[in-house]
């Protein structure tokens, strides 16, 4: 009976720890809690180069001007995905940025996660929206309505080193074929030693080896989906671009291209372990930076074409306010100041015209300054960007946006899977027919669920 | 270990063995056996002595070079630690460690340190009160079917942690607590709760009734039994389950990414924000690391004597 009592007595100690706790409020050390005056903007965002610029500036210019509080969360490209998917789905307002591709935005938007930007960004003193690259702007824009302002963006086209070319004797066309690269990639093979032709991605993953991928099935006259939702991976035309993609690589490709990402092939190129390379613009950057190996080295021309006119690729770093976001107007006018032209000079100004976020105004590639410090590259980027068709990027008509992915939730998972297949017959060790076969049944599945 | 062999050559049965030999000499059947076990025992002989330091420094170096490897990394500039392969002999700098108490980016690293301190401590608090009562009701004056209490709670730790995120969050966000010390606190005082309990209760079961009835017959109630008898003789082990406690919430990554955003964000939460897939981070990551590691190496090394006893005390027996 004693130890009965005493025993109560310790628990209601312990109950009464925990509620005095949950009395004191621990919000925790980070932000303040609100009341304390002036407004404040959770952002979350993903850890590149040009967001550590963005959380560098914002405490001199965004919040001196406005006297708004930026919290920034930045995660890795992985964990953010996963973490924007959790808070967005659940519309848990933690944050009221965040940022996303516009891969992710179509789908956010539909389904009511996001806040329309039409008032208080589009339309903010000095934003310009028509400045906004147009297919940028349309991959973001769901029934008229603007959901995501980009941070900066990228297209696709072919780097060459000229010196090698030069060497053999060879030369790029302004706007090669497939067909034409393949030819070039058997002929720089081995120019010089160690040197292989091409660098394309092996590495599994839908953001890896399917963005060039499926690019190549774009102009190939292949696509994932046709208008109807009917699956067609393993269609004619996406099997002949999947045979190509793979033969090129293992004929003329680099070496352990299973594993071959874009890190793997921008060191590649920079090292000079091969002569040409077909992925993102962003790689200008690194390639033409002072310390390159092979600065003022590299030629850029358009995406190689088959059956279209062009075939870049279109992916942005954009924002999106969550609609269950607790600040949505300090919230607005954070993105109207970080996609802003404003901004970018604010860039220019303190870190130089190589850390601009590019890629997403036309104002930028207008402008001379910038024209002088992006000279090899900003024509090409800025045509890139402008060829890419996020409504129709192929020879048919398409059931949703995106050029080098489907804006569905399951084609992460879809593409991915698939992508590891093609990668061992990359390998060697199945046919890309065989992976595509494997596909084209996932596919059906995924297909059928958005079918009317 | 040897004392059955002994018993063996000292009575040889009789007719094998035709001279009767000292144990261990030459021509006997069975002492080659013991002459070749004696070198293995640990202690004998200079050699093995010389040996076993040699063993025991290889495998301690082993074991400390993936720090002493950080701690060099981080004390080179971004583009030496990247090279490949590596060079060793690059300038040092404490560039990284700069940028990290907010000369880089402008993220200041004290919430999260602060934040991972506040859940850390106080969680570990909890569960050492909690888990020493109920590892009490466990080990000394036992419950009734003790054993199935025992194993329900092990029980708990065998859904994998990930399966009970989703759950957790969408509950914690009912009730208005993500991103809270709050939440942190009781989610480290729950996943820590049944590895405390069992571990004390072995540290309990120690402790002789006797030494117990003594004080209850000398009048003291259970307060001051627990306070006056029970801790002291179980220190060691409340100091092991503290630091084990403490290591596990403080390490945390998995619910903190999840739960946590801008207020109760945790330090290794804030470590992982250092990489990046477009940039050279190994310097950055490698300071980061060291300095969220000291706090638990500190603890760890405050404790250490009792941590030892601790340990050694009861799990072995």
């Amino acid at each position: 009976m004693k130890h009965l009592i005493t025993g109560r007595r310790a628990a209601w100690a312990a109950i009464g720890m925990v509620g005095a706790l949950a009395l004191s409020g621990c919000g925790g050390a980070g932000g303040s809690s609100a009341g304390d005056g002036g407004d404040e903007v959770n952002v979350l965002m993903v850890n590149n180069p040009q967001m550590q610029d963005l959380q560098k500036l914002t405490a001199d210019h965004f919040t001196k001007e406005t006297g708004i509080k930026v919290n920034y969360t930045v995660l890795p490209e992985n964990e953010v995905r996963a973490k924007i998917g959790q808070e967005f789905a659940a519309q848990a307002g933690n944050y009221d940025v965040a940022s996303m591709s516009n891969y992710e935005i179509p789908t956010y938007a539909k389904n009511k996660w996001l806040t329309p930007m039409d008032e208080g960004v589009v339309d903010a003193e000095g934003f310009d929206q028509d400045d906004i690259l147009a297919p940028m702007a349309e991959s973001m824009t769901v029934d008229d309505q603007v959901y995501g302002e980009p941070f900066y963006g990228e297209g696709s086209f072919l780097m060459y080193r000229t010196d090698i070319f030069d060497k053999a004797g060879v030369e790029m066309p302004e706007n090669p074929t497939w067909d034409e690269v393949a030819k070039l990639a058997a002929k720089v093979d081995g120019a010089e030693k160690g040197t292989k032709g091409i660098c394309l991605r092996g590495l599994p993953g839908w953001g890896e080896m399917f963005a060039p991928l499926t690019t190549v099935v774009n102009t190939f006259g292949g696509t994932w989906f046709d208008e109807d939702w009917n699956a067609q991976v393993d269609s004619k035309e996406f099997k002949e671009a999947t045979n190509f993609y793979v033969d090129l690589i293992k004929d003329h490709g680099e070496s352990g291209a299973p594993q071959a990402g874009y890190t793997e092939c921008l060191t590649n190129l920079q090292q000079g372990k091969v002569a040409m390379w077909y992925d993102s613009t962003a790689a200008t950057g690194t390639l033409e930076a002072d310390d390159s190996p092979v600065k003022g080295k590299i030629g850029y021309v358009a995406a190689p074409v088959k059956e279209t006119e062009s075939s870049s690729w279109l992916y942005t770093w954009a924002w999106g306010i969550q609609a269950a976001g607790k600040n949505q107007d300090a919230a607005k006018q954070f993105v109207a100041w970080a996609s802003s032209k404003d901004y970018e000079e604010t860039v220019a100004e303190e870190l130089g015209w190589q850390h601009v976020p590019a890629g997403k105004r036309t104002s930028t590639y207008e402008n001379p300054e910038y024209q002088n410090a992006a000279k090899p590259f900003y024509q090409q980027t800025e045509d890139a960007i402008n060829s890419a068709d996020p409504v129709s990027p192929g020879v048919q008509p398409r059931p949703t946006l995106g050029v080098q992915f489907v804006t569905i939730p399951e084609f992460a998972d879809l593409a991915t899977g698939i992508s590891e297949d093609v990668s061992s017959a990359i390998a060697g060790r199945t046919s890309a027919d065989a992976a595509l076969k494997k596909g084209q049944k996932e596919a059906e599945k995924v297909g059928d669920k958005y079918k009317k | 270990m040897s004392t059955p062999d002994l018993t063996v050559d000292d009575h040889p049965a009789p007719g094998v063995t035709p001279t009767p030999t000292e144990p261990g000499g030459p021509g006997s059947a069975e002492p080659p056996r013991r002459k070749a076990n004696a070198p293995r025992r640990p202690g004998q002989g200079r050699a093995g002595k010389i040996l076993l330091g040699l063993l025991a420094w290889f495998v301690g170096l082993l074991f400390v070079s993936p720090l002493l490897w950080m701690l060099l990394t981080s004390l080179h500039a971004e583009t030496d630690a990247s090279t490949n392969p590596p060079s060793y002999f690059a300038p040092l700098t404490l560039e990284s460690f700069v940028n990290f108490f907010g000369g880089g980016n402008g993220a200041n690293p004290w919430p999260f340190l602060i934040n991972s301190a506040v859940a850390a401590i106080v969680s570990t608090l909890i569960v050492l009160v909690l888990s020493t009562m109920a590892a009490y009701s466990l080990a000394i004056r036992r419950i009734e079917r003790w054993s199935d209490v025992l194993f329900f709670l092990l029980s708990t730790k065998m859904l994998p942690m990930v399966a009970g995120l989703l759950p957790v969050y969408l509950v914690a966000k009912s009730f208005g607590i993500l991103d809270t010390w709050l939440l942190l606190i009781i989610i480290y005082s729950a996943m820590n709760m049944p590895i405390a309990v069992w571990m004390m209760r072995s540290f309990l079961a120690e402790v002789p009734v006797e030494v117990l009835e003594a004080a209850e017959l000398d009048g003291a109630r259970l307060p001051r039994v627990f306070l006056q008898i029970l801790l002291p003789l179980t220190a060691p082990g409340l100091a092991a389950t503290a630091l084990i406690c403490f290591i596990f919430s403080w390490n945390e990554l998995l619910f903190a990414t999840v739960l946590t955003s801008t207020a109760a964000s945790t330090a290794p939460v804030f470590l992982t924000s250092f990489v990046t897939s477009q940039g050279l981070f190994l310097s950055q990551v490698c300071a980061a690391s060291l300095i969220i590691s000291v706090p638990v190496l500190v603890a760890g090394i405050a404790a250490q004597d009792k941590l030892v006893q601790g340990l050694s005390m009861g799990a072995v027996k």
